[in-house]
């Protein structure tokens, strides 16, 4: 048994300690807004916050992730309301089909937190996630209008 | 699966809508409390329309959403001719099994080239228009009014000469019972009011915060997850496996083979399914495929080149005899390799078999094909299955394709009665696409002593998709795909330039690789082919690459005019900024007219970075302008992630590339600025979703070209210098 504080609530679960977090979230806890893309960490869709860092979790094992606070898109935001990031994310219209944001969002979340104004080429090195459809365009239009934003935090 | 949440409500909305009745159904499997009723009851007005008491407008959609806006789009084409209030309207995915149920009253499915709206707009908005029709002789009939001194605007009915009003919910019951109007009036388009509106899309808030539930999302009671292996040489099969060796691993309950090539391994959770397969021993019988290769299919398709036999898809004059005579000839060779679509979410789907019944739950371009594959794999009548149409996490024509349907029911009907997801590793993916099909071209252009142009060949040598998809499709051998955007007429590609003798004929050759529609299909190689080498002719002699166009596009007047939109708007012809250089391309398909003026930098080390696209296009009418400018920026990321890094290689018969390490796609830093030239010029309706892409290789590496002097004529660009030192 392995104990997991997801989203601020503690999990038991019964899985190989080598088993990537991405799988543990997805399948024993069942949040599902994680995604699934490529399995050694090139894509991105699977971007977590472990203990605050944006975190490739198809890469991550289980166990390394016990003791720490893990953040995923579905605890990113306080209940029924939006950051400021997933704000602009619905003014700009930014997603198609969607599968990637949920890893955008959570790496553009780490990215404001250290950087709450950044330039496009701040944007251009730490944004390394992967979207086929081709939203880039919204998304560094999103990340200024989410910066530019009032209010603190994310 | 032990760990059930919640089920998310809208997404079991999807395609549960009970025939006949009108009255909205759940689903007849356990959902659990949250989810026994979970569509409220509601009277369809027509197929397209359901309107609930509180005013809710349901607009039911038949094409795939996967993120090319498709679904807000046709709800805006029925919502425009039904007047009613857009901030009411919810959509839902009616089943293939209920289209076909109810004689198909929402049409195609497919929802591929660029169809989703060109090819269903006309009945769309005669649904709309049908339902308004209804609503305001119910109205009428209520007020005992005649109908022609009603009408509707916002959801709301008034009665002109009293004044009074009723709302579409208060008379929907009524409306559902009146006999529908043969005929209905659609509006002319310069009274649109919701199309043609840059409105936001219906389906973005649930993206944000992890809800959408994708088709890998799915979970039902006591479903298993599987993991599977197909040959890795196309045409292989399956010689062995020792299923012993991983039974007793943690959660695996089944080790099952699938078809005659593929083995997979069923356990509680996915991970433990793939961790076990890794681990099962497996013999495959390759087969003579084994042998092919990336050179032998290359030296394959050049000897198709010159060829005797070619299929001919647009010919006028005597290019050959043109081409003898002329007083300058200018020859190019160029080539296209096998590309994967890449979708962010791989491919998956879930299956439920029981004795009498089958259904599954998947992400699908080809809802109704999906259906008949499912019936096919459970040996099943097709009206006692069903497919439940999941939102895709990318499609690009991949998902056009049912084999990874075919497998999970395949693996289901091996374990009646349990749910099985079955989703494919990004290996497994990668491995056993349907590929971008891989072609050459051998250009040769003529002129005479005044420099006119007087002769076009192109040869096309290789691969047909329809050959391998739907052979059935072809014409007396030939496959007019193909020719797309090289056609001397019609929707699917007209060849823009007038030239006194022209020759565009294909010679198949078709290698073991299974080719696929592929965002933009043969329009992606055809438009290299020709814009690249019209930019070869007017350097061979000595023309301004647009001016060269423009006299060969006398008779191609929407061709012409999407040209020169994106010359005037990026400033062809006046200085660019130190270091850039600009390049054109053009071009026609999926029914739309496109251009491209790319401006890029190439340094002293080769480095190639594209700053700014202007792109045109001309789809008719714009339905939604701002989606087609999404779409339009999203066709250049695809296209050049093809251009700079698109290939995939053939070794022992089988795909090099297994992921994205080896197959690399464009990130956001080199995503060039996109400013999209939205210009529907009216009378016909054309595709959005794809055009864009075809301009987007030829346009930069015509920049390319002014950059250095280099012409580029094998991709991608990561295996070629463009250093010019």
């Amino acid at each position: 048994m392995l104990h997991l504080s997801i989203n601020g609530s503690p999990h038991d679960i019964d899985v190989d300690p080598d088993t990537p977090l991405l799988w543990a979230i997805r399948e024993w806890v069942g949040l599902t807004g994680t995604k699934y893309g490529c399995g050694i960490a090139q894509c991105g869709v699977c971007t977590v916050h472990v203990d605050g860092v944006a975190t490739r979790s198809c890469s991550f094992p289980v166990s390394a992730a016990v003791g720490t606070q893990i953040i995923t898109i579905e605890g990113l935001a306080a209940k029924d309301h939006l950051t400021k990031i997933q704000q602009a994310w619905l003014d700009n219209d930014v997603p198609q089909c969607g599968y990637c944001q949920s890893g955008m969002i959570m790496a553009v979340a780490a990215l404001l937190k250290e950087k709450p104004t950044p330039t496009d080429a701040d944007i251009d090195k730490a944004i390394t996630n992967i979207c086929r459809c081709g939203t880039y365009q919204q998304i560094r239009e999103a990340i200024h209008a989410a910066a530019k934003a009032s209010g603190s935090g994310l | 699966m032990n760990d059930m949440t919640i089920l998310n409500r809208r997404s079991f909305i999807i395609g549960v809508v009970a025939a006949g009745s009108g009255l909205a159904l759940g689903l007849d499997i356990p959902f659990g409390p949250d989810s026994a009723h979970a569509l409220e009851a509601g009277p369809e007005v027509t197929a397209w329309v359901v309107i609930k008491p509180d005013d809710t407008v349901v607009i039911r959609i038949a094409r795939s959403e996967m993120g090319q806006g498709t679904m807000t789009g046709l709800a805006q084409l029925v919502a425009e001719e039904l007047e009613c209030d857009w901030s009411k309207v919810t959509t839902e995915f009616p089943t293939p099994g209920q289209n076909l149920a109810r004689g198909r009253p929402w049409g195609n499915f497919f929802t591929a080239g660029s169809r989703g709206i060109r090819e269903s707009q006309d009945y769309v908005r005669k649904g709309g228009a049908t339902a308004r029709t209804m609503l305001i002789e119910a109205a009428a009939d209520e007020w005992k009014v005649p109908a022609v001194e009603c009408s509707a605007a916002n959801s709301v009915i008034t009665h002109g000469p009293s004044g009074r009003t009723t709302t579409f919910g208060k008379v929907a019951d009524a409306a559902a019972k009146i006999v529908p109007p043969k005929e209905v009036l659609l509006k002319d388009p310069k009274d649109w009011k919701i199309v043609g509106k840059p409105l936001k899309r219906l389906d973005t808030a649930p993206k944000l915060t992890g809800q959408h539930i994708f088709s890998i999302d799915l979970k039902l009671p006591g479903m298993l997850l599987a993991a599977i292996k197909d040959c890795p040489v196309f045409g292989g099969t399956l010689k062995s496996f020792d299923a012993a060796k991983v039974m007793g691993m943690k959660g695996v309950r089944n080790v099952v083979q699938v078809g005659n090539s593929a083995v997979a391994v069923v356990a509680d959770h996915w991970w433990e399914a793939k961790v076990a397969l890794d681990a099962l021993p497996i013999e495959w019988d390759e087969g003579d495929n084994a042998k092919v290769s990336t050179a032998s299919i290359a030296e394959f398709l050049k000897g198709g080149l010159d060829a005797e036999l070619a299929f001919v898809g647009n010919e006028n004059g005597s290019a050959k005899q043109a081409i003898a005579i002329a007083a300058k000839k200018v020859q190019a060779v160029y080539a296209y390799p096998y590309q994967h679509h890449a979708t962010m979410e791989p491919m998956n789907a879930t299956a439920l078999y029981t004795a009498d019944k089958c259904e599954v739950w998947t992400a699908t371009q080809n809802g109704e094909a999906a259906l008949a594959a499912t019936a096919e794999a459970a040996g099943l009548p097709v009206p006692k299955c069903d497919v439940y149409k999941m939102p895709l996490g990318g499609g690009f024509g991949r998902r056009t394709a049912n084999d990874y349907v075919v497998q999970a029911v395949a693996i289901a009907k091996q374990m009646p009665g349990i749910p099985v997801k079955l989703i494919w590793s990004r290996e497994e993916d990668m491995t056993h696409g349907r590929y971008h099909p891989t072609t050459q071209a051998k250009m040769v252009g003529a002129f005479d002593a005044d420099n006119n142009l007087t002769a076009l060949h192109m040869r096309i040598s290789g691969q047909s998709i329809i050959a391998y998809v739907a052979p059935q499709g072809l014409q007396n051998g030939k496959d007019p795909a193909v020719f797309q955007g090289l056609n001397p007429a019609g929707p699917e590609g007209q060849f823009g330039y007038t030239i006194p003798n022209l020759l565009i004929d294909h010679a198949m050759r078709n290698p073991h690789v299974p080719p696929h529609f592929w965002r933009g299909v043969n329009c992606n190689q055809n438009a290299i082919y020709v814009e690249c080498f019209m930019d070869e002719l007017a350097h061979a002699v000595g023309q301004d690459p647009l001016e060269f166009r423009r006299k060969l596009l006398v008779n191609s007047p929407k061709h012409l005019a999407v040209l020169n939109a994106v010359a005037e708007r990026a400033g062809w012809g006046k200085p660019a900024p130190r270091g850039i250089y600009r390049g054109l391309a053009q071009h026609m398909g999926f029914g739309s007219y496109v251009a491209a003026c790319a401006e890029v930098s190439v340094s002293d080390r080769g480095a190639l970075k594209v700053h700014r696209i202007v792109a045109a296009t001309d789809p008719g009418h714009a339905v939604n302008p701002a989606l087609i400018e999404r779409q339009i920026a999203g066709s250049f990321s695809y296209g050049l992630s093809a251009l700079l890094y698109g290939e995939c290689t053939v070794k022992d018969g089988r795909i090099e590339q297994e992921n994205f390490d080896t197959y690399n796609v464009l990130r956001i830093d080199e995503m060039p600025k996109v400013e999209a030239i939205v210009m529907p010029s009216g009378g016909f309706w054309g595709g959005v979703g794809e055009p864009t892409i075809f301009v987007a290789a030829p346009a930069v590496l015509n920049a390319i070209f002014a950059a250095t002097g280099k012409r580029i004529r094998q991709f991608p660009l990561k295996d070629q210098t463009l250093r010019t030192a």
